[in-house]
């Protein structure tokens, strides 16, 4: 087994990639792999086939590394759970409003889920009681299996309304987070520049959020958001009030982005087609009191390309598939609102 | 340029009407006796401005007012700001204070003035101290509504972005707040040289407030206009440097007229 173990590297090394967890797990799941490819590849190599091709059919039999770093997901202590979660406001006439009821939700490592559901259903509130901004009134909310008791280092939210600091330039808005959390200025400023490029805002590091585009101040918070390397990314609507086109090309770039991070995303919109192009499932929330109605698993293959995803024989289905429930909620709000006005 | 012709226009058609008016003496549209005249004013400041006035020069009296109107803003707005940002962060302490400062808030402050006379005298502490307590409720105010209508979401996102309760001090709510404030700061220099002026005109040894006082006692319209237009002047220059202040400390502000470079 010398010049052979090119092969079983290789391999190790993308699942190493594929892996949405910290260092520490990653190196036990591999060192897991590694003992149990090479045991099986000697039982091949014992009766009499060649070293290399040994250690190929193992590999093969082990399966293929994307899918395989998401069954480990699946596996272990998910990213985000919530169980049984009510969620009671008190209204300003001093009653009480449910905005959520009942609301279990898991998401793995690494997972990208969406979650969809008519206005009002409670979809920015489900991200607050994650982000530990909110309590719930009643059940859990745990971050990788631990419950959530404030603000958690580990979570980055983008929120739905324009959340930059009006009176801090884009690389002082982008280097806050570090800022904040000790970094040092010159440190923060050279991270902010990095991520100012890889938002695409380079050229615009002086301006204020009053001068740039609706689209160029998303740029900035995700950019704001992402440089503190989040592992459970919570977004809300980022791409709602922004145009076809802008909003295509950013969530290209967002799946790109995610996939260098693998970090744990809940992704809310209102938008089904959204919904299915970026995310590996969909949650679909019924109207308000929200709970559960429904989760789709999304299998269409990754890298993709969400402006050609959407002609994926497949996505019509799971498309339909998710219709059926979503519409119904859908109308259910529509006819309460109608109300409401009438 | 149009509008510039313009003003200097109506500024000339004003003075030449009263000018005008006047001209006839007693008999004439306007008596000179009670509203003055221009020519009237000017001669007495430049007699001010050669002889000194009855208080002793020109300059002293200016110099005196701007003085104490310079230290009641600074105290006014510095005890402001400190108590406004403490109670809009302190629930606890706005509940507790609320009554009071609506008390003193509802009455009209300048009776204070002749309380100060009494306590603390001719000088110019007493003038300090009315002009203190006129801005500091302009900038209390504001200060406190300021630090209340901080943007939720943009305290949140410090939240989640790293900042501790006293970050979220110093990068959200400061800066926010600091817009209110800047604003009152408009209003709060004239209330300071209000302070100044009326203080001095109950009772004092230097002061323009003293030199309307006195040339009113004498029945001397034109020194009263005279010193109102030296007040007039101090004021605007204060406006003048307020405005540069607020533009260099809040450039993030989109200004409608100002900030878009026209090319
Ligand atoms: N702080 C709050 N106080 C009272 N009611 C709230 C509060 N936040 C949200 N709600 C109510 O909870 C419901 C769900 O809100 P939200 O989570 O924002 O819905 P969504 O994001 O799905 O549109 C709405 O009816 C809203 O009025
Ligand atoms: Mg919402």
């Amino acid at each position: 087994m010398t010049a052979t173990t090119q092969i079983l590297r290789d391999y190790l090394e993308r699942l190493e990639s594929e892996l949405p967890f910290g260092k520490k797990e990653k190196r036990e799941i591999l060192l897991e792999a590694e003992d149990h490819l090479i045991e099986d590849a000697q039982r091949d190599e014992a009766s009499g086939m060649d070293a290399s091709e040994a250690e190929r059919r193992a590999t093969r039999r082990f399966g293929e590394p994307q899918a395989l770093a998401r069954r480990f997901a699946e596996e272990r202590a998910p990213a985000i759970e919530l169980r049984g979660v009510t969620k009671r406001f008190l209204t300003p006439a001093g009653t009480a409003y449910t905005a959520l009821r009942d609301l279990d939700l898991s998401v793995h490592v690494g997972e990208f889920c969406a979650v969809v559901g008519p206005t009002g259903c409670g979809k920015s509130t489900t991200l607050a009681l994650i982000s530990g901004l909110e309590p719930p009134s009643e059940g859990e909310v745990l971050l990788d299996g631990e419950p959530v008791t404030g603000v958690s280092r580990a979570v980055g939210y983008v929120f739905q309304v324009d959340a930059v600091f009006p009176w801090k330039n884009v690389l002082d808005n982008v280097a806050t987070g570090p800022r904040l959390r000790g970094v040092d200025r010159a440190q923060a400023n050279r991270l902010a520049q990095d991520w100012i490029g890889r938002v695409g805002l380079t050229g615009f590091e002086r301006y204020y959020p009053h001068q740039l585009s609706g689209g160029m101040r998303k740029r900035a918070a995700l950019a704001q958001t992402l440089i503190n390397e989040p592992r459970i990314l919570l977004m809300d609507e980022p791409f709602s009030a922004l145009d076809v086109q802008t909003r295509t090309l950013m969530e290209n770039e967002l799946l790109q982005l995610w996939s260098a991070t693998k970090s744990s995303v809940v992704f809310v919109t209102h938008d089904l087609e959204e919904a299915i192009a970026l995310a590996d499932r969909v949650v679909v929330i019924t109207a308000g009191p929200g709970t559960v109605k429904g989760t789709y698993r999304v299998d269409l293959p990754r890298p993709r390309n969400v402006s050609e995803i959407r002609f994926h024989p497949e996505f019509a289905l799971i498309y339909q598939e998710i219709w059926n429930d979503l519409r119904d909620e859908v109308l259910v709000s529509y006819e309460r609102s109608k109300r409401i006005v009438s | 340029m149009l509008v510039n012709g313009l003003r200097v226009g109506v500024a000339v058609l004003v003075l030449g009407l009263w000018e005008l008016g006047t001209s006839q003496g007693e008999a004439g549209l306007i008596d000179p006796f009670f509203y003055g005249r221009p020519s009237g004013i000017a001669s007495q400041l430049w007699t001010w401005i050669q002889n000194g006035t009855a208080q002793g020069p020109l300059w002293l009296q200016v110099a005196t007012t701007l003085e104490e109107a310079a230290l009641g803003f600074l105290i006014g707005v510095g005890l402001g700001i400190v108590f406004g940002a403490a109670l809009g962060r302190i629930r606890l302490l706005a509940d507790v204070f609320a009554p009071y400062i609506k008390a003193l808030n509802a009455m009209p402050r300048v009776v204070l003035g002749s309380i100060f006379i009494i306590t603390i005298g001719y000088g110019i502490w007493s003038k300090v101290a009315l002009a203190v307590v006129l801005v500091f409720f302009v900038v209390f105010f504001n200060a406190f509504q300021g630090v209340r209508e901080v943007d939720r979401v943009l305290l949140n996102n410090a939240r989640i972005l790293g900042a501790s309760e006293r970050q979220l001090t110093t990068h959200v709510i400061f800066p926010s707040a600091l817009s209110w404030i800047l604003a009152s700061l408009h209003t709060s220099f004239g209330f300071a040289l209000v302070g100044a002026v009326v203080g001095e005109y109950l009772g004092a040894i230097h002061g323009i407030g003293i030199v309307i006082a006195t040339a009113q006692s004498t029945f001397n319209p034109n020194g009263v206009f005279a010193a109102m237009l030296i007040l007039a002047l101090v004021a605007v220059t204060a406006e003048f440097a307020m405005t540069w202040l607020e533009n260099r400390l809040i450039k993030w502000r989109p200004n409608s007229f100002t900030d878009i470079q026209h090319i």
